[in-house]
């Protein structure tokens, strides 16, 4: 068991190393960093100044690990086109984005268990039937269709909801949150059902295969046999059987929302990371671009770490296994 | 003559002739391709060249007669009165054409990769799947994000637009080519211990020709299905980078540049722009993956 975590983690480490290096890579050989700071006009003496101040004639390996520390400390570099610090910038807008990821993972689990549950109680029922058929359809569309689907009749038709835009934000120290306002809550809606739908069909297929799966166990016709209620069955039995493939699948889909959030933030023009990076491609803005590669590898890397490591933690069949085989 | 009776006569034409839904997905998937590939004889106009334009024309309702020469509007016109119909049509082709070169990309480079993995084995086969691990752990639309920002960066701002194209063929291309490798290689290890690959060893192959011409014929089955759903989702990754304002430059729309320029038309009613691309799309999306779902399953020996 230890030897596994031990391993998994230096596996992360190097990953993480690797993508550094790609970071690393971009700085320093996708357009020139000296041609960037110096303007036109400019000396032979100015550049070799500069190019010594920035530490670019030292050895690529000094400059990668120059590169790394700096970045361990929260240093990224100045945005090309902004002229600020692009951790400030990031600062900024990660609120955004993680209060969207947040509300899109929880509309996901809460409708992916109860539609999967019901799917799976009522199999053969006209809105089951209904509900998994429309499901199929809902993944067979892009993102960013499905979400100018829902602006055309949330916004355009119905004019219910707004179509872009976070509404009114408050400031608490430096998170700005869009939860308190009346418009902030209305405009979060749409972006997060455009972002959280497909991990919502996906939990919903999970559970609903599960649950068929468990509700055919001895142990839940033994209840059955025993009197106890349907409710306490379903939900006290069967639902809470059917959880742990649902936990980790969801673990691992948090990373999905965090990428596809570039997709609804576009859509939206939800100011977040996402169409952050999104500017920064357009603008060819390499440390706005390298930033949100190694803060977002970072975070896919700590989420695979953490849901392989919890598969010993939850089934213990594994670590039983493990430990026979000598790992 | 024979190959085409042969063909007719095979155990998969008939399971194709026996799904309806395959035969429609085959009908609507070769009508798009047709029309793609005959855009310019098809279209009424050709919606880049500024002379068959008139700005007089533009927000035409579908149906409307084109105020100059009378022809009528099948599917309306854009604001700058480019037929709609034109310009899907040529959006079609950039679609079909990145699509297209994208998997063929993914396919030569992974199949390549997957034969060299699994017939040479040790070292190489832990570094190439190592490196397609981790590729894995990110989702497909971020990596080739990441390799479109990239190489825009390297070339130099004046070919940006000329390059676009090739570029977004090579992110979409390095983003999906691990499906590839995984699955040549898992053939590859139960092709490797077969008889015929010892006696090609025997008398003296050398391994390249063992791997091309012995090994590879026997994986392309399942390189096929794979290659038909990847086709599917290359067509929707186009889209979406195109329609994020990253793939095909203005000058070459593709379906997703037409539904990126018909969302500005969304608030103001001329819901036209932006509908048609969109229903061509979903057409063109929808019958690939339902024909490489039937193809995963006609050539599943395990359901026959």
């Amino acid at each position: 068991m230890l030897a596994y975590v031990i391993r998994r983690v230096l596996q992360s480490i190097f990953v993480l190393l690797m993508v550094g290096l790609v970071a690393f890579s971009m700085f320093r050989f996708v357009g020139d960093p000296v041609e960037n700071l110096l303007g036109q006009e400019r000396t032979q003496a100015d550049i070799e100044r500069v190019r010594d101040q920035l530490g670019l004639n030292d050895p690529f390996a000094v400059q990668y690990v120059k590169f790394l520390g700096n970045a361990l400390q929260g240093n990224l570099g100045v945005s090309y086109r902004q002229g600020r610090p692009v951790s400030e910038i990031i600062a900024e807008r990660a609120p955004a984005t993680l209060e969207l990821a947040g509300v899109s993972a929880l509309f996901a689990v809460l409708f992916g268990v109860g539609l999967g549950v019901f799917t799976a109680i009522r199999r053969d029922g006209f809105m089951a039937n209904f509900i998994m058929t429309t499901s199929l359809i809902g993944v067979s569309l892009p993102t960013f269709l499905i979400g100018i689907l829902l602006i055309y009749i949330f916004a355009v038709e119905l004019g219910w909801l707004p179509s872009f835009g976070r509404g009114e934000t408050v400031k608490i120290g430096w998170w700005s949150t869009g939860f308190l306002t009346e418009s902030g809550l209305k405009a979060i809606i749409l972006p997060a059902i455009t972002l959280g739908l497909y991990q919502m069909t996906l939990i919903m297929r999970l559970v609903r295969s599960e649950m068929l799966e468990v509700l055919r166990t001895d142990y839940i016709k033994f209840a059955r046999a025993r009197g106890l209620s349907t409710r306490a069955i379903n939900f006290g039995h069967a639902l809470k059987n059917t959880l742990v493939p649902v936990i980790t699948v969801t673990g691992l889909q948090i990373g999905s929302i965090i990428a596809f959030a570039i997709i609804t933030e576009t859509v939206f023009q939800w100011p977040g990371v996402g169409l952050l990076f999104i500017n920064a491609i357009q603008f060819v803005d390499i440390p706005v671009m390298a930033a949100y590669l190694m803060l977002i590898s970072v975070m896919f890397v700590l989420i695979n770490l953490i849901v392989d490591l919890l598969y010993f933690v939850i089934d213990p069949r594994l670590s039983a296994d493990a430990s026979t085989r000598g790992h | 003559m024979e190959a085409v009776s042969n063909f007719l006569a095979s155990d998969l034409f008939y399971r194709f002739r026996k799904s309806p839904v395959a035969v429609i997905a085959f009908i609507v998937t070769a009508l798009l391709v047709l029309s793609a590939l005959f855009a310019p004889w098809i279209a009424p106009q050709n919606p880049f060249d500024p002379g068959s334009l008139n700005l007089m024309n533009g927000f035409s309702q579908p149906g409307v007669p084109n105020q100059f020469t009378g022809e009528t509007f099948m599917l309306g016109t854009d604001d700058q009165g480019r037929d709609v119909f034109s310009t899907i049509l040529y959006g079609l082709r950039i679609s079909l054409f990145v699509g297209f070169s994208a998997v063929m990309f993914a396919m030569v480079l992974g199949s390549v990769l997957g034969l060299i993995a699994g017939y040479t084995g040790g070292r190489t086969d832990t570094i190439i799947m190592r490196i397609a691990d981790i590729q894995l752990t990110f989702p497909a639309i971020l990596v080739a994000l990441l390799i479109f920002g990239i190489a825009k960066g390297i070339t130099p701002p004046s070919y940006r637009n000329e390059v676009a194209i090739w570029v977004l063929i090579l992110a979409i291309g390095l983003s999906d080519w691990v499906q590839f490798a995984r699955v040549v290689r898992g053939a590859t290890l139960v092709e490797r211990n077969k008889e015929y690959v010892q006696a090609a060893k025997l008398i003296g192959r050398k391994p390249m020709a063992i791997m091309l011409k012995h090994i590879l014929p026997n994986t392309l089955g399942p390189v096929l299905v794979i290659a038909t759903i990847s086709l599917a989702l290359a067509i929707i990754a186009e889209a979406t980078l195109s329609f994020l304002g990253v793939g095909a430059p203005p000058t070459q729309p593709s379906l997703g540049t037409l539904i990126r320029i018909g969302q500005g038309f969304l608030f103001s009613g001329e819901y036209w722009i932006l509908l048609y691309p969109a229903v061509t799309l979903l057409a063109l999306a929808l019958s690939v993956n339902l024909l490489g779902d039937w193809l995963r399953d006609a050539l599943n020996p395990k359901l026959k």
